[in-house]
């Protein structure tokens, strides 16, 4: 048990980080929608259409990492059970 | 011989007086390129979204553009921010509360120091600007071009007729018209820079 919970911290933490870094490492908050750019070519004006498209932010980040912590810190319990 | 230089006298008259006329432009934009972005640059975070649900009517006589009027509408619920949850905020009852107060509007009373080159004119313009049913009297820098035969271009030849191009930067405080006047101004900037960037038709 103690080592399936560690295991599964370090799979969400790996993950969370995996998926933060692979979209662009927003800093910002999480977006599920960003900005596309486009000229108009006969006003010139630059039109902003937003495309659907999910970019986990740093609360995602911090949120996951927490949940392994805790999973990770869980383990550590389990652990002091088994021994008792 | 008299009559027939009289009526081509009229007829070159009544074009001339058409011509000069001054043409209404209508902003409800079909190809959805119109569009108003706002930006609050707080030290703690920056806001930036726009706004798409633009509508309303320009009167502009190229001839004479220093009496330009008319009404820009933004509709409330159009404004977009990437986050969802800083969406329902912003359309919420504390911040613009879009339910109650659906429009977003400016109403152009005068155009002050005009200078025109070419197609393009700039001035400052005069006029009432109403967010959450707050109206305040603004003067803004904006600058405007007149697209002659344009539209054809636009819609795949399907309309005749010319294009009025309106470009505005300016800003307004969050704190004038009660938008959440109580939230940190560190976190959110009081100062809302806005740029208007708008497209309108005069069909033929």
């Amino acid at each position: 048990m103690t080592k399936t919970l560690r295991i599964l911290a370090l799979l969400l933490a790996l993950a969370a980080a995996g998926t933060w870094l692979a979209t662009g490492g927003n800093r910002g908050w999480t977006k599920t929608s960003v900005p596309v750019k486009t000229i108009d070519e006969i006003t010139g004006i630059e039109a902003v259409r937003y495309e659907r498209r999910f970019l986990p932010g740093l609360e995602f980040l911090g949120a996951a990492l927490l949940g392994a912590s805790l999973l990770g810190g869980a383990s550590f319990l389990f652990n002091k059970q088994t021994n008792n | 011989m008299t009559n027939t230089i009289i009526t081509l006298l009229t007829l070159t008259a009544l074009t001339s007086a058409a011509l000069a006329a001054p043409q209404s432009f209508d902003f409800k934009d079909p190809k959805g390129v119109n569009n108003a972005v706002f930006r609050l640059d707080a030290p703690l975070e920056a806001i930036n979204g726009s706004a798409s649900g633009i509508s309303g009517t320009v009167t502009f006589d190229p001839a004479n553009p220093a009496d330009t009027k008319g009404k820009i509408v933004v509709t409330a619920a159009s404004l977009h921010v990437p986050n969802p949850m800083m969406k329902e905020h912003l359309h919420g009852e504390q911040w613009l509360n879009v339910a109650k107060h659906d429009e977003i509007t400016f109403e152009a009373k005068s155009l002050n120091n005009v200078k025109t080159t070419g197609d393009t004119t700039t001035a400052n313009v005069t006029g009432t600007m109403t967010v959450k049913g707050v109206a305040k009297e603004i003067t803004a820098p904006v600058k405007l071009t007149y697209l002659k035969d344009k539209l054809a271009a636009r819609t795949n030849g399907q309309m005749q007729g010319d294009l009025l191009v309106i470009r505005a930067n300016f800003a307004i405080k969050r704190s004038d018209f009660g938008i959440n006047p109580k939230a940190p101004e560190d976190k959110v900037a009081d100062t809302i820079e806005l740029t208007l960037s708008i497209a309108g038709a005069s069909p033929r």
